[in-house]
């Protein structure tokens, strides 16, 4: 069982509050990821939730049991860092291990489970190795196998992957999903890389200076953001967020148009505007527009190859039934 | 350092360092053994000739011998379990965020920026006087016989003059290793479900070794040859001639220049076999 319920839960440095009050709920086996800006608390949130800062108001509830007061150890959760954390001086044996001779285990039943997480996570080879001697992508399943041994109520994952390199980051992020189909247990997972949100949620939280700004999953946040800062900051590249006439016309102060959900042509449509910087992906084509009067610049994805050239006149159109629009607060209107 | 004309730059410019360096140590060298090998009595008669392994023999046989090594290993043995003890455990203290820090970390070191005479003076004549000594008054608060410190306590009491030299060079080492240790390393064994306990035992504890190795091998060094804490304090009485000490006596109030250089050379043969059974012990830390 993993439930974890924050009520009014805030927190305050000095004089500077970064979590205001905030309610959330986690269900059982749900993989939740806090994603947000950097500085926006969302690692506050995560280690408020491990017990390793102190609430200064509001509670927190494990399984139904209030957790506010007690100490990490005893809340059942297991973290992973991102440093990793991993004990320098101990084999990767003895550091999987650590969580459990602390339990108090018998040396048996420590080795049944260290054998067992490690043959889940391909360690086995790299048993009696130190982390030292590991590279970054075995060093997190490391600190992964550290965490599951314990069979803990939920993970908690603070940026796990961000020092890893671009490769590694999508194989770990397949591993990590994988992980959760297979032990179905909870997992709070925190990032500032929004495709990690997407990929990897069943449930995303959105912050933005401690405030939660929207909760859904990952294609509920896409479709329909429920403000300006939700609609830039999921997706990739970011939406084009028009002011001005043009949003007049839709009745709306900002209107919001996805780079994939904009046609281009070379001849005609409703914008127009000068190519800027073309990127080549092979599968897409970005281009940056500008001069079209509307934001500067505008991102359009063009499938495949698009032969324009930077300079070139280029047409857009937009489909109207994909234009998300935001009222003087930023917040969506219908 | 590619070429073969920046490596010789580099040997060339290195050059004035290495000469230097050879001359401070193989010319006193030299002469320590040079001065072993002969009789020379400066007082009387001067140098009196060549006498082969004579000065050694005698140094060797004389019954203040093993008694100085035995009370230079006891002094150099505990200084080092005080300084450690009390190092890890006053690094920790200071590691923790406190009103002051910065003043009190000066004050901390200030110890060791006291010459060790006047240090020894001090703490002979203000705090183990047996008449007008702090301690002597502190016993007589509670109506306690003042202790003798220097007569009856002698090893222990250099003890405690040293180690309070040293303890500074122990604790700031240590405190910057402490301080180099990730946070984040404590948290995973606070979420593992560790006390504060084991939390030294097994993180803090393994993470300080290394400093621990160069504390120890380096206070090592200097220890085996304090001369002024003894000078000032004892003379060399009650049990604390250490072998330092005794070759002083040998050459400057014996004045046997040839007996002193003999017990020279065995003073750094007993260096080496320390260094070399420290190394044993702890040198696999340094490595790694």
């Amino acid at each position: 069982m993993g439930n974890i319920t924050l009520s009014q839960v805030t927190k305050t440095f000095g004089d500077v509050e970064v979590i205001p009050p905030l309610d959330l709920q986690i269900n059982d086996g749900e993989f939740v990821v806090f994603v947000g800006p950097s500085g926006c608390g969302k690692s506050t949130l995560l280690r408020l939730i491990a017990g390793l800062e102190d609430v200064t108001s509001g509670k927190i509830e494990i399984d139904g049991q209030n957790a506010t007061e007690l100490p990490p150890a005893r809340r059942g959760l297991a973290m992973v860092f991102q440093s990793y954390a991993l004990y320098p001086h101990m084999t990767v044996r003895k550091n999987i291990a650590f969580p459990l001779k602390m339990a108090k285990m018998s040396e048996a039943e420590i080795k049944k489970r260290v054998d067992h997480a490690a043959s889940i996570l391909n360690l086995s080879d790299y048993i009696d190795r130190r982390p030292g001697q590991l590279s970054g992508g075995q060093r997190q399943r490391v600190a992964i196998g550290r965490a599951i041994v314990r069979e803990p109520a939920a993970f908690l994952f603070d940026e796990p992957l961000s020092n890893l390199d671009a490769a590694l980051r999508v194989g770990m992020r397949l591993e990590i999903s994988e992980l959760h189909k297979r032990l179905a247990t909870t997992m709070v997972y925190v990032t500032h890389d929004q495709v990690e949100a997407m990929t990897m949620a069943d449930k995303i939280v959105v912050l933005r200076a401690g405030n939660i700004e929207q909760v859904g999953s990952p294609l509920e946040l896409y479709r329909t953001p429920r403000n300006k800062f939700v609609a830039g900051f999921i997706g990739s590249p970011t939406m084009n967020l028009i002011e001005g006439p043009e949003a007049q016309k839709h009745g709306a102060h900002t209107i919001g148009i996805r780079p994939e959900h904009i046609e281009v042509s070379a001849s005609d449509g409703p914008w127009q505007g000068v190519v800027g910087v073309a990127e080549h992906l092979g599968s897409d084509t970005f281009f940056h527009i500008h001069d079209s009067g509307l934001a500067d610049p505008m991102t359009v994805r063009a499938s495949g190859e698009v032969s324009f050239r930077h300079g070139d006149r280029i047409y857009m159109t937009p489909r109207t039934d994909l234009i998300h629009k935001f009222d003087t607060q930023g917040q969506r209107i219908a | 350092m590619a070429t073969q004309h920046s490596r010789s730059a580099a040997q060339f410019m290195m050059m004035p360092a290495v000469v230097l360096l050879l001359g401070w140590m193989l010319v006193p060298l030299v002469m320590t053994l040079y001065f072993s090998f002969k009789k020379y009595l400066p007082l009387r008669g001067g140098d009196l000739g060549w006498v082969g392994f004579e000065n050694y023999a005698r140094f060797l046989s004389s019954s203040t011998f093993w008694p100085s090594v035995q009370s230079t290993l006891i002094i150099v043995g505990g200084v080092l379990v005080i300084t450690i003890v009390f190092g890890v455990l006053l690094a920790l203290l200071l590691d923790q965020p406190m009103w002051g820090q910065g003043v009190v970390r000066i004050l901390v070191i200030a110890p060791f920026f006291v010459m060790p005479t006047v240090s020894a003076l001090v703490w002979k004549n203000m705090f183990m006087d047996p008449v007008n000594g702090l301690l002597a008054h502190l016993w007589k608060f509670f109506g306690a016989q003042p202790v003798e410190w220097l007569s009856n306590y002698s090893l222990f009491s250099i003890i405690l003059i040293v180690s309070w030299q040293w303890l500074p060079f122990a604790t700031l080492i240590l405190l910057t290793a402490i301080q180099s240790l990730d946070s984040e390393q404590l948290e995973a064994a606070e979420m593992d479900g560790a006390p504060p306990l084991s939390r030294f035992g097994y993180i803090i504890l393994p993470h300080l070794s290394r400093a621990i190795t160069i504390v120890l091998l380096i206070q090592t060094i200097f220890l085996l040859s304090i001369f002024a804490e003894i000078f000032v304090t004892t003379q060399g009485s009650f049990g604390t001639r250490t072998l330092t000490y005794l070759i002083y006596q040998r050459v400057l109030e014996s004045q046997n220049v040839g007996l002193g250089s003999a017990g020279g050379v065995y003073a750094i043969i007993l260096a080496n076999i320390v260094a070399i059974f420290l190394m044993r012990i702890v040198g696999k830390n340094l490595d790694a």
